[in-house]
């Protein structure tokens, strides 16, 4: 292949990393923004949802596509439970305080992904994806369903930023992030949008890793990569901004892709990790933040 | 807090490693070795609580300390040949360095920003291990060899892999670094560090310089943690990347947390307990990260001083 198609290849492959990248960093970056919890559980949340998706369509027999949707709406649904439930019991009783949430969340991750391997198993399982269309361009075919990811993923983006800044429930969740104590002599109960933050947060996460699970597979250690990306591009994009977050996850993606189908991606992660740790040193606000308050 | 009496707590202190010294004679073999591993450990868990207990500084990325002073001592005796002591002296030299170029660098942030920094710098040193694996040995790892593990103390030669030698050499790094560790708690500067903990700003203040100071404590814990490292690779023998993960980060957090945060016989209480916990459950069970798991969850819950820390609140003062 000449290097023209092949770095479109690579831009393809990059814009679907992006795709589900940026729906996982964005729970990420809800979490943190309103609650100022940093869950270092958040890629299990990921791994849940890519192993329930499994669950759900093995269990569900007739055409692919209906154990597919089926998982798409109940996987993140069961996530998002347990995300509440871990809220009501952990992270509520710390007080969200930052650096205990961080040691409670660091333990989550042993307890999900320990309990994955209990029931779930070491071996790395195939979903079937809902429908194998080939789009066939001049060059190579190209997988028809990886396009619907960016589409769908797309349309999620769009979804999430309209409850965000378009309805009385974005707005609730903005007024406790701006000042939680204000938002609460006002009236708004701080602890209930605590809580469905998290679950949200949890719900992103476990919805892109559904979309995803198609094209790679579930293992109950898939959440690690995810989390240490989403870190990435929360930090690139600024905490708590939305924009920021789909355009470091646009340029981390694309990069990651393009990187890694032409150098190691051992090389790849080394030289993205060291940059955004120099960013988190030298301009903590994030390339496109604003400064903190 | 009372003020502690100096001669209790070194007679305490002293004790401690009085009692450790008499149980090389009566353990059985089993937990004999278990010991050694585990005082080599609680090294590794005090130069941690250096920073987290007494400046407060909550690392995520310890591990890279640790493996630095492992891959140091380790790789200095497999491809350089060095004797015992120069490889140790390697080992503590990398860890110093890395903790001085990562002090600077990471102490310019604080709070989340210092924890997410940590992470990432232990994870770049993880990948790096890695992408030298024909060097460093990458996830398989190295074995240092038996022939070269040996101490040559005036005339007589002693090998490492001898138990008796093992438990001693860790025993005399561990009674070091705990008297040592002391001396600096009870210092001037150790006092310094406990102000910065508690309010950075008045500190700052009152004319004391808080980052040359905190990256006093970064050098002296990156230090420590490598001379742990360092041990480990010399005495058991054994070097691979697993020590630089992030879970090598997390389990010094959960030792000092669980012996207590900020006392001096904390980190030892903690490995202690940690290790024998696990010893005990993996005879039923095989999921020893869910207990790890579990383990923090519920002391940040309900035991945030951790065994030590709550004696001291509740009893005994003048503990250190």
């Amino acid at each position: 292949m000449a290097f023209g198609p092949h770095l479109l290849l690579a831009a393809l492959e990059g814009l679907v990393t992006a795709a589900v990248l940026a729906l996982t960093a964005l729970g990420l970056s809800l979490v943190f923004g309103v609650m100022r919890v940093v869950n270092v559980a958040h890629g299990e949340f990921f791994m849940l949802g890519a192993v329930l998706a499994w669950a759900i369509s093995t269990a569900i027999s007739g055409h692919a596509a209906l154990g597919f949707l089926a998982a798409l709406v109940l996987a993140p649904l069961i996530v998002g439970l347990i995300a509440l439930v871990a809220e009501r019991l952990v992270l509520r009783r710390l007080n969200y305080n930052p650096e205990a949430t961080i040691v409670a969340t660091i333990g989550m991750l042993y307890i999900i992904q320990q309990l994955a391997l209990t029931f779930y198993g070491p071996e790395a399982r195939p979903v079937e994806p809902p429908f194998s269309y080939r789009i066939l361009l001049p060059w190579f075919g190209y997988s028809g369903y990886k396009l619907s990811i960016i589409a769908a993923s797309a349309l999620l983006l769009v979804a999430t930023w309209f409850v965000l800044t378009r309805t009385k429930i974005g707005l609730v969740m903005r007024a406790t992030q701006y000042d939680s104590e204000t938002a609460q002599a006002f009236g708004i109960p701080v602890d209930r949008v605590y809580a469905g933050v998290f679950a949200l947060g949890a719900m992103l996460a476990a919805v892109a890793a559904v979309l995803i699970v198609p094209i790679s597979q579930a293992h109950y250690l898939m959440g690690q990569d995810p989390l240490l990306l989403s870190f990435i591009v929360v930090i690139i994009g600024g905490l708590g901004s939305l924009r920021g977050t789909v355009v470091a996850a646009v340029l981390i993606g694309l990069s990651d892709g393009i990187i890694s189908v032409f150098f190691s991606p051992t090389l790849a992660k080394i030289i993205a990790t060291l940059l955004v740790a120099m960013v988190l040193v030298f301009r903590p606000q994030g390339l496109f933040g604003t400064a903190s308050r | 807090m009372k003020e502690a009496s100096p001669a209790k707590a070194y007679a305490l202190h002293l004790g401690v490693i009085a009692l450790l010294f008499g149980l090389s004679f009566v353990l059985p073999e089993y937990h004999h070795g278990l010991l050694a591993r585990i005082m080599v450990l609680a090294v590794f868990a005090m130069g941690y609580n250096m920073l987290f207990g007494y400046v407060g500084l909550l690392s995520l990325g310890h591990a890279m300390f640790f493996s630095a002073g492992l891959y140091g001592a380790g790789l200095a005796v497999i491809h350089l040949g060095w004797s015992v002591p120069a490889a140790f002296a390697a080992g503590l030299a990398c860890g110093t360095l890395l903790a001085l170029a990562i002090g600077m660098l990471a102490l310019r942030t604080s709070g989340v920003a210092f924890m997410i920094v940590t992470m990432m710098f232990a994870q770049v040193f993880y990948l790096i291990i890695l992408y030298f694996a024909s060097r460093t040995g990458g996830d398989q790892g190295l074995v240092v060899p038996q022939s070269a593990r040996v101490l040559v103390v005036g005339g007589t030669s002693l090998g490492l892999t001898d138990p008796t030698v093992r438990y001693m050499s860790a025993l005399a790094l561990f009674s070091i670094v705990l008297l040592v560790t002391l001396a600096i708690v009870r210092s001037r500067y150790g006092r310094v560090l406990v102000a910065i903990r508690e309010n950075e700003e008045r500190t700052k203040m009152l004319g004391y310089d808080t980052f040359s100071n905190k990256l006093a404590a970064v050098v002296v814990s990156g230090t420590v943690c490598a001379a742990s490292g360092a041990a480990y690779a010399l005495l058991f023998g054994y070097v691979g990347s697993t020590f630089a993960s992030v879970q090598y980060s997390i389990l010094p957090l959960l030792w000092v947390l669980l012996g207590g945060a900020a006392t001096t016989l904390g980190p030892l209480i903690g490995t202690l307990f940690m290790y024998y916990v696990v010893d005990v459950t993996s005879g039923y069970t095989s999921a020893y990260l869910l207990i790890v798991g579990i383990a923090l969850i519920l002391l940040v819950l309900f035991f945030p001083r951790g065994i030590l820390g709550t004696i001291r609140q509740r009893w005994l003062g003048w503990l250190p």
